[in-house]
């Protein structure tokens, strides 16, 4: 489904990544520092590639021999930030909303309907972001980039920023969003407790490349870690 | 309470409007000039960003003499504007509108750029993520976000136009009801024997004017702030 063959020059290291991934959720492991943002930003279309070639099914968004690099507004790739980057200015409806409307998709109350009740955030719908506690506004974060309808949502570290106590309550919405939203989905973590709950399938990265592709059997090979 | 002449009302009136029509012609420049000096590395950059700036330093009658020569009716701007659009600028109110225009510039880039900064950038890549070409992200998220700023600055040079008089009196001289600002009206009247009273009845204008351009900047920032901070 996914398809990634990069390369790409960075300061500390060179990555070099290629995998295939399944339907359902990647769940992309290793430590800070393996090139796990690099690898999403340059699905995103935040990053450019030296060379390869980046494909969702038949779509392909970035191939370097055929000088293919689709902006990064074009793509129709959602993405979840590890700070929820929701705009400060506008109302939490005005973010659910941004998407949809740059995309010059219809309104369509029954998707809002649905995504608020998936996420449980249909009563912060008028509020600010600044009024949102770290785990809402992640909630929030989710339900603008489902509702630009993406072909792919990218989840960099969404619970890195949340204490204990709001990754417990983020995740079952995760898992919700997994069984429920039919989106395929790459998800970046260094917690191997955290993949093992809502991923599918593993790819692990370490110092820009990939070591291991497979089931969620990898991670039974790694020390357990705190969130289990 | 101070019991105006009609040629004073006129001097007052026309101070405003060439101040708000030097403003409005300002900005959209001063907006873009302020992205691409927060935003962009070019080559030249230094030299815009002291072109930007050398009317806060040059003496204003110097900067008045450069606009005469190449905006006067017979220099290459002037000769230009005259013959595409029939626009005259020396010796009209557009003129000085013209002279404030490019002496309030720099105290109008200024805090927009500072704005710009501030602004956080991996917003404006959320938003491209979303779907949001380069123009409308400026439009959704930056513009909203640099507004304080941008008021800032709009209310800076507005002051700066109101009661800018060297570059003017330079470019467009001083002709009552066509070019006499209340600068150029109480510098003539200084020059009068009995000009004190009608002097200081401008000057206190002058500072009442200048206070209201003030407090409106300050309200209109905090409700800016609250609107677009949500606190």
């Amino acid at each position: 489904m996914l398809s990634i063959e990069v390369e790409k020059r960075l300061l500390a290291f060179t990555v070099t990544m290629r995998f295939d991934a399944a339907e359902g959720i990647v769940g992309v492991f290793g430590p800070s520092g393996a090139g796990k943002s690099t690898l999403v930003n340059m699905i995103a279309g935040l990053l450019r590639p030296d060379r390869g070639r980046i494909a969702i099914g038949e779509t392909v968004l970035f191939d370097s021999e055929r000088r293919i690099d689709i902006a990064t507004h074009r793509r129709r790739v959602g993405y979840v930030f590890q700070e929820g980057r929701l705009f400060p200015h506008l109302s939490v409806k005005q973010n659910l909303d941004y998407g949809r409307r740059m995309n010059g998709l219809p309104d369509n109350p029954a998707h809002l309907e649905a995504v608020l009740a998936l996420l449980d955030i249909g009563r912060l719908i008028d509020r600010r972001p600044g009024r949102l506690s770290g785990g809402e506004r992640q909630r929030v974060a989710i339900g603008r980039a489902l509702l630009m309808q993406p072909r792919l949502l990218l989840l960099d570290e969404p619970l890195a920023a949340l204490d204990a106590g709001r990754k417990r309550e983020i995740l079952p919405y995760l898992e919700r969003l997994r069984d429920e939203a039919g989106i395929p989905m790459v998800y970046v973590s260094h917690h191997a407790g955290e993949l093992r709950r809502v991923a599918t399938s593993i790819v692990r990265l370490e110092a820009g490349r990939v070591t291991e592709t497979g089931g969620l059997d990898i991670l039974d090979r790694i020390k357990a870690d705190d969130l289990a | 309470m101070l019991d105006l002449t009609p040629e004073e009302w006129t001097a007052i009136l026309l101070s405003l409007r060439i101040a708000l029509v030097a403003t409005a012609a300002a900005l959209p420049f001063g907006i873009a000039v302020a992205w691409l000096l927060a935003r962009k590395q070019f080559w030249g950059k230094s030299l815009l960003d002291g072109l930007v700036h050398l009317p806060l330093v040059l003496p204003p009658v110097v900067t008045g003499y450069l606009l005469l020569i190449s905006f006067g009716r017979r220099g290459p701007a002037g000769s230009f504007l005259y013959e595409t659009f029939g626009i005259v600028l020396s010796f009209r109110w557009t003129g000085a509108a013209l002279a404030c225009a490019v002496m309030g510039f720099p105290l109008l880039v200024r805090p927009v750029r500072l704005a710009i900064e501030a602004i956080d950038q991996r917003l404006e890549q959320a938003a491209a993520t979303l779907g949001a070409n380069r123009w409308r992200i400026f439009l959704t998220v930056t513009l909203p976000l640099a507004l304080p700023g941008v008021i800032a600055g709009a209310v800076l040079c507005f002051a700066k136009a109101l009661g800018e008089f060297g570059a003017t009196i330079t470019f467009v001289s001083n002709i009552p009801g066509e070019t006499q600002t209340i600068s150029a009206a109480i510098y003539s009247l200084t020059q009068i024997p009995a000009g004190d009273a009608a002097a200081g009845r401008l000057v206190i204008v002058a500072i009442v004017l200048a206070l209201a351009a003030l407090i409106a900047s300050e309200w209109l920032a905090r409700r800016a702030n609250i609107r677009f901070h949500g606190e």
